[in-house]
């Protein structure tokens, strides 16, 4: 076993107990706490798999950005959710149910595809991948307009969300 | 070197995990919480596909990245969402908000 | 600091408080004024400094500096800054006009005053009551409330007429006289809360819109013709001679077509006959906005204009022979307007009115020299008029305010401030704001040796009598005859005799913000003349060097030749300003009310009906058009007739099938016969229940049933 292999097993095991812990705390703050670490780990997978532009990206919007927002939220909404005693729902059976349908499902699916134990080539000399990555989104022939129309999407949800949550007069 | 399949199978689990939070927690802000740890679970799953697969087609970080742009959007509306109806109602358990029933 | 850069500043200080008071500093009015006055006062600063290195410059011709600016095929369009003789001793009197004017404005909206009792901001202020140590309430003049918005519109202003000056290109050029379009828009309608102003702020900036527009188009055409807009590259020999040579359209040369449409544009910002209707409407605005657009920069700016084109103008032409077409048609242009305006003048109650028309009339005497081929008599007198006239509104303003001070000393507000009837015998009552103004009003009547307006107004004529351009001549005599009457007319009604209106004999000197730009001005007013004394002048001719002469004839490829000295324009130019001035004193010195006054014909009265003409010819046309037209026929007529046949159409056609097949077939048979009694009613009772409204059970749901359908696909169709 590599360190390699070693560290991809800890952060494996980091964001999976995370996430167990992020739908199954009963303190909300707690599970926001724990989705960072979950996002962590996953910034980690990212740096392992050499998409180092993804992994900054990781850490600065989703940890520093999103979590932020989650955090904000609980808070605002506080009151309410320490009354609540049992953070599950009725259907919390059928729902691990699936969950675990949703699982074995996905790996008899993956594991009978052929690329399944595929290993990946070695980065070529001289590779950058955010240099290819930029020149891609903002390349016609590539993928300049998801690109626009994600910024689109971004200003809508800022209106859209201003919109809602503000208190009208 | 670690094999793809290890890095299916993690997504598939956190994938798994996050929808049993969006199906079973009551907080609508906690439901939230599990849709972001699906959102990752397809990242990892993307970017996992870009590496083992052709580098030069850069597309799977594109779609990484469009993720971003799209959870970012979903958690503004979301929570945005939430704060209104907590103001309104008073509550942000998922089961009491059904006034579209029948 | 190199000259250039110091003239490429010079602009920079009114627009930057401008942007400074509208930001930042618009709640409080000291920093607002502060700021206004300060940025007047470094421009005029950078302005003397270029103007004493410009005098002090041996055989001085220019300074320039330019950038590229705009790529334009492979090569570029340059802007800069240029100051030559003429920009030189333009800028000088617009640097002491404007800064005076800045001062000035500090006193006319009452700065320091209390706020008014009923003022609100678009309306003058109204006067306040205060109350005295003796504890009697009396009213006092009230601050204008919008105080730092003036004072932010003069800072634009300038900066707009600063730019004009120092631009060496006509694009630049024309930014700066747009500029100015828009604030003198702005400050006609200052006092936006009165209909009047509202209506006379819309007035001007459509009349000189179409002024504007034609001069756009003359820039065009220049630019096409020649490939450039500087004026270094426009006026040199070559480029004169092709433009001359070139034949354009109704047999003008393409120089004399470029020069009539941008002198369309100067008959338009200078108010010329026909596009003069302006002009007298936008004394709406606050007076020391009069003053600034109609002394120091707007209209002056027109006239700058074809003084700066005045090669192009005169291409192909030399000092004797026969004038061109458009020369002709210029110096025709502004020998009427010089009469024609004059001759309303006279019958003018209101006594910025008097000036307003004067003012055209003193512009038709430029517009009337530079056809004549006079170019720097025509210079000459734009600066002394600047400078008197200037100083005459300025005095104006003194007067109305004093006025106001007495009107509000008796209470009586249907009297109004601004008619020279309710005045008289106001040299007791404002010394200064007297002598000043008659300082400026003799200046303006061309009273002989010691006001500036003499020298310039006989050099005028003087050129006219020796080029033997007669009809100008005569136009021109006449219209300074009438000139000198009017001017007298109006001091002996405003400041003579014994007051006719107790608001008169109330009135009372105005502070010394405004009465130090009256000083100033009045000097300028008696002493500029003195730096033009023509060389062949009996007796005093030769005593001063005629410096004025040398050194803004610099600015042209040849160097006019001095006049040789002739009787007749001199005795012309004594007997009609001493005659005018004489004959107006003895006409009104007992004029009591309008009533006794013979001048006040209607024709006169009303401007030779002018606007109404206007109005039938254009307004009415317009409006016609537009609501009758337009919106009755065509919009609600035709296109609404169009759209509401479909609309009634498609209203038919859904009532037809509303009636025949909704009603009868769906609703009766299949809706109440058939499903009610029978199958839908009851299912949808039942089937409704799984409609929980609960969104995770929902979503349970759902992906349930995909598990399921994807187990059935794939063990009946992959496996």
């Amino acid at each position: 076993m590599t360190a390699i292999q070693i560290l991809f097993i800890l952060s494996a095991v980091v964001i999976l107990g995370a996430a167990v812990m992020v739908v199954s705390t009963k303190n909300l703050v707690h599970a926001a706490l724990y989705l960072v670490a979950a996002l962590f780990g996953v910034a980690v997978l990212f740096a392992l798999l050499d998409a180092t532009f993804l992994t900054v990206v990781q850490v600065v919007v989703y940890i520093g950005a999103i979590a932020i927002l989650f955090i904000f939220a609980i808070m605002l909404t506080r009151r309410e959710m320490r009354d609540q005693g049992e953070q599950l729902n009725r259907g919390w059976g059928a729902a691990a149910l699936i969950g675990l349908l949703t699982f074995g499902g996905l790996f008899m699916l993956l594991s009978s595809w052929r690329g399944f134990n595929g290993t990946a080539a070695a980065l070529p000399s001289g590779f950058d991948g955010v240099v290819e990555l930029g020149a891609a989104l903002v390349s016609t022939d590539a993928f300049v307009l998801p690109f626009e129309v994600a910024s689109v999407l971004l200003l809508a949800a800022l209106i859209g969300a201003v919109y809602v949550a503000g208190t009208k007069k | 070197m670690i094999p793809l399949s290890w890095y299916l199978i993690l997504a598939a689990a956190l994938f798994s995990v996050g929808l049993f939070g969006v199906l079973a927690r009551k907080n609508a802000i906690a439901i939230l919480l599990g849709i972001e740890l699906m959102l990752n679970a397809v990242n990892i799953n993307l970017v996992a596909f870009w590496r083992y697969g052709s580098l030069a087609s850069i597309a799977g970080q594109v779609f990484a990245i469009i993720v971003f742009a799209v959870a970012a959007a979903e958690v503004a509306v979301g929570l945005g969402l939430v704060i209104s109806i907590y103001r309104r109602r008073n509550t942000v358990v998922a089961d009491e908000l059904d006034l579209m029933k029948w | 600091m190199a000259t250039e850069t110091l003239i490429w500043l010079i602009p920079l200080p009114p627009v930057l408080a401008f942007f400074l008071i509208v930001l930042f500093t618009n709640r409080s009015k000291a920093l607002s004024h502060t700021l206004g006055v300060g940025a007047a006062f470094l421009s005029w600063l950078g302005s003397m400094v270029v103007f004493y290195k410009a005098v002090t410059t041996e055989h001085f011709s220019g300074f320039a500096s330019s950038i590229p600016w705009l790529p334009v095929g492979d090569t570029w369009f340059r802007i800069g800054i240029s100051i030559d003789p003429l920009g030189a001793a333009v800028l000088f009197f617009v640097a002491w006009t404007i800064f005076m004017i800045f001062l000035y404005s500090v006193g006319y909206q009452n700065f320091g005053q209390p706020k008014g009792d009923h003022d609100r901001a678009g309306l003058p202020p109204h006067g306040a009551t205060v109350t005295d140590e003796h504890g009697h309430k009396h009213m006092v003049l009230s601050v204008e409330p919008m105080y730092s918005r003036f004072f932010a519109f003069l800072g634009l202003f300038a900066f707009g007429m600063y730019t004009l000056v120092v631009s060496d290109n006509l694009l630049t050029l024309f930014v700066g006289w747009e500029i100015m379009g828009l604030c003198s828009y702005l400050l006609i309608g200052f006092w936006y809360g009165k209909p009047s102003a509202r209506a006379a702020a819309i007035k001007a900036f459509m009349t000189t819109r179409i002024g504007d527009v034609f001069m756009l188009l003359g820039i065009a055409f220049l630019y096409q013709a020649t490939g450039t807009l500087t004026f270094s590259e426009i006026f040199t020999e070559e480029t004169l001679h092709v433009l001359a040579t070139t034949p354009a359209f109704f047999g003008l040369s393409a120089a004399g077509a470029i020069a009539i449409l941008l002198f369309v544009g100067t008959i338009g910002k200078s108010a010329q006959w026909p596009l003069h209707v302006w002009l007298p409407d936008a004394m709406e605005g606050p007076t020391p906005v009069s003053a600034m657009i109609h002394a120091a920069t707007m209209v002056s700016a027109g006239v700058y204009a074809v003084l700066r084109m005045f090669p192009l103008l005169t291409a192909g032409w030399h000092e004797g022979a026969a004038l061109l077409p458009a020369m002709n048609l210029v110096a025709f242009i502004g020998a009427f307007t010089a009469l024609f305006s004059a001759t309303i003048a006279v019958a003018q109650n209101d006594i910025k009115r008097v000036l307003a028309y004067s003012t055209i009339s003193q512009l038709g005497f430029m517009i009337a020299a530079l056809g004549i081929g006079a170019y720097i008599a025509a210079a000459f007198h734009l600066i002394t008029h600047a400078f008197f006239k200037g100083l005459l509104f300025l005095g104006s303003g003194s007067v109305i305010h004093g006025m106001e001070h007495g009107v509000l000393h008796t209470g009586d507000h249907h009297v109004d401030p601004q008619d020279m009837f309710n005045m008289g015998g106001l040299r007791k009552k404002m010394p200064i704001t007297f002598w000043t103004f008659l300082i400026g009003g003799f200046a303006l009547s061309g009273f002989p040796i010691i006001t500036a307006g003499f020298w310039s107004k006989d050099e005028i004529l003087a050129d006219a009598w020796a080029n033997g351009h007669l009809t100008v001549f005569i136009t021109l005599a006449v219209a300074a005859f009438l000139t000198a009457f009017y001017t007298m007319r109006q001091i002996t009604l405003t400041f003579l005799g014994e007051p006719r209106t107790k608001e008169a004999e109330h009135a009372q000197e105005t502070p010394w913000t405004m009465t130090v730009p009256l000083v100033v001005l009045a000097v300028f007013a008696a002493a500029y003349g003195w730096v033009g004394i023509p060389e062949h002048f009996p007796v005093l001719g030769g005593i001063l060097p005629n410096w004025f002469h040398e050194f803004v004839g610099g600015s042209l490829l040849e160097h006019p030749e001095a006049l040789e000295f002739s009787w007749a324009p001199l005795l012309t130019s004594l007997s009609v300003a001493l005659g005018g001035l004489g004959l107006g004193y003895l006409v009104y010195r007992n004029v009591k009310s309008p009533a006794e006054d013979k001048l006040q014909i209607p024709a006169l009265k009303n401007k030779w009906y002018f606007d109404e003409i206007y109005d039938f010819l254009f307004v009415k046309p317009s409006y016609w058009f537009a609501e009758t037209f337009t919106y009755q026929w065509m919009d609600k007529g035709v296109i609404d007739g169009i759209l509401h046949f479909f609309g009634k159409a498609a209203a038919w056609i859904g009532d037809t099938l509303r009636k025949y097949i909704d009603a009868w077939f769906i609703n009766d048979i299949v809706a109440d016969k058939l499903s009610h009694q029978w199958t839908v009613h009851p299912a949808a009772r039942a089937v409704r229940k799984v409609q929980t409204g609960r969104i995770q059970q929902y979503m349970l749901t759902s992906i349930g049933v995909l598990f399921v359908v994807g187990v059935l696909v794939y063990y009946f169709f992959m496996a």
